[in-house]
């Protein structure tokens, strides 16, 4: 049998970010439940959160976040042979949201899947997308991170209300390391894992049902359970933590992403804190968050960034990677 | 082995002054967490894992719940550390 050539490595090529239009503040959110903007600034460090209109979908926010990185990355439509979408929320199971994505953005028949990995979606894909380029499979890979959590939130609920958001992140994902006119390759390993046992701490139970979290778990899990994760995808991809230029945990709350910061052993690395005017987005939240630094002109090409990516499930992926 | 409340008073005071910023003499055993410290269920969590790293007694969330004040710590990981 012969088998697919594929590449030594894989890149990312360029980010793409959407957030809807309209934006909430916490002082809107203290007008109907119990709650106040000192409050939720204090506890997960959320000023204001961007919420996506009745009509709009988590496949449109999908394609514009892709749209941005495909324009990013050079390539066209044509180029791209397989659509992965990280997301939680789907507007429906079927038929999945990375094929209507593709469609939308004019590529042709391209591999297509969803992938549920809840907040640690977006890393899980990326993974996912890597192996796919180094063995062959694919060429160029789009990957998306998009949520519409908005529509699985109990707006009465003041634990969860304040905490998730919509939007979507995006990365162009193509081989590397292989031919001499090809850069270094820019993805490092992936350290991943879950725990089921922990399976009812984040959860959505039925379709009737909303977002439930027991918050308190969650925190102690993710401030005890997560650095060694971080510090051995840096072990793994041979990059020490004082040579990172940044360090993009999952939006979840800004005191769960200063504990890890602090936990990691970086302190000259930028770290990211798009949850203040962002809220938790999910699997959206890393490549969101990136995107949006990469545009502020916060970081320069070839930074090596340290993603990590935890959540229901539980699930959880870190890998280091060079930005484009 | 058993340690005093006065050892266990100051170890836990460096841990409050380390996580939440109180000062090491305001945190006397009558003074209660949320009311009299200003530290927040988020913050209780993270004392608890310091605790457990520095007394080696872990404080289960549903214990956790229950600690109200200082003296509460000091009496649970006094009677944890014994029975350990």
């Amino acid at each position: 049998m012969r088998l697919h050539e594929g590449s030594v490595g894989a890149r990312v090529l360029a980010f793409g970010g959407y957030q809807p239009a309209r934006i909430v503040t916490n002082d809107e959110l203290a007008a109907t439940v119990e709650t106040s903007d000192e409050w939720i600034r204090s506890r997960v460090g959320i000023a204001s959160r961007r919420i996506a209109g009745p009509d709009e979908t988590v496949a449109d926010m999908a394609v514009a976040a892709a749209g941005k990185a495909l324009a990013g990355s050079g390539l066209s439509p044509a180029d791209i042979d397989l659509v992965i979408v990280a997301t939680c929320t789907p507007e429906v199971m079927i038929p999945n949201t990375a094929a209507v994505v593709a469609r939308r953005l004019g590529i042709s028949a391209p591999g297509a899947y969803d992938l549920n990995a809840a907040c640690a979606g977006f890393c899980y894909a990326l993974a996912a997308a890597s192996d796919a380029v180094r063995a062959g499979s694919a060429r160029h890979v789009l990957v998306i991170g998009a949520e519409k959590l908005s529509q699985w939130v109990d707006w009465t609920d003041r634990s969860t209300c304040i905490i998730f958001a919509d939007g979507a992140g995006a990365a162009v994902v193509g081989p590397a390391g292989q031919e001499s006119d090809e850069p270094e390759p820019g993805i490092g390993p992936v350290v991943w894992g879950s725990d089921g046992d922990m399976a009812d701490k984040i959860c959505i139970k039925d379709r009737d049902s909303f977002i439930f979290q027991e918050g308190q778990a969650v925190f102690r899990w993710a401030t005890t359970a997560l650095h060694p994760v971080a510090k051995q995808a840096c072990s793994e991809a041979g990059v020490e933590p004082a040579d990172l230029a940044v360090f993009v945990p999952h939006q979840a709350n800004l005191r769960i992403i200063e504990a890890l910061a602090r936990r990691l052993g970086a302190p000259q690395a930028k770290v990211a804190n798009d949850i203040i005017t962002a809220g938790n987005t999910s699997s959206a939240s890393i490549p969101l968050a990136l995107s949006r630094m990469i545009e502020r002109g916060e970081l320069a090409s070839g930074d090596k960034a340290l993603l990590i990516g935890f959540g229901a499930g539980v699930c959880y992926a870190a890998q280091v990677i060079k930005l484009p | 082995m058993a340690m005093t409340q006065e050892e266990i008073l100051a170890g836990l005071s460096e841990i409050i002054d380390e996580i939440a910023g109180v000062p090491a003499d305001e945190v006397t055993p009558e003074k209660t967490f949320v009311d009299d410290l200003d530290i927040d269920s988020l913050s209780m969590v993270e004392i608890a894992v310091a605790a457990q790293d520095k007394f080696g007694v872990e404080i289960p969330d549903d214990q956790l719940k229950d600690l109200k004040t200082v003296k509460d710590v000091i009496d649970y990981v006094g009677r944890a550390s014994v029975s350990a």
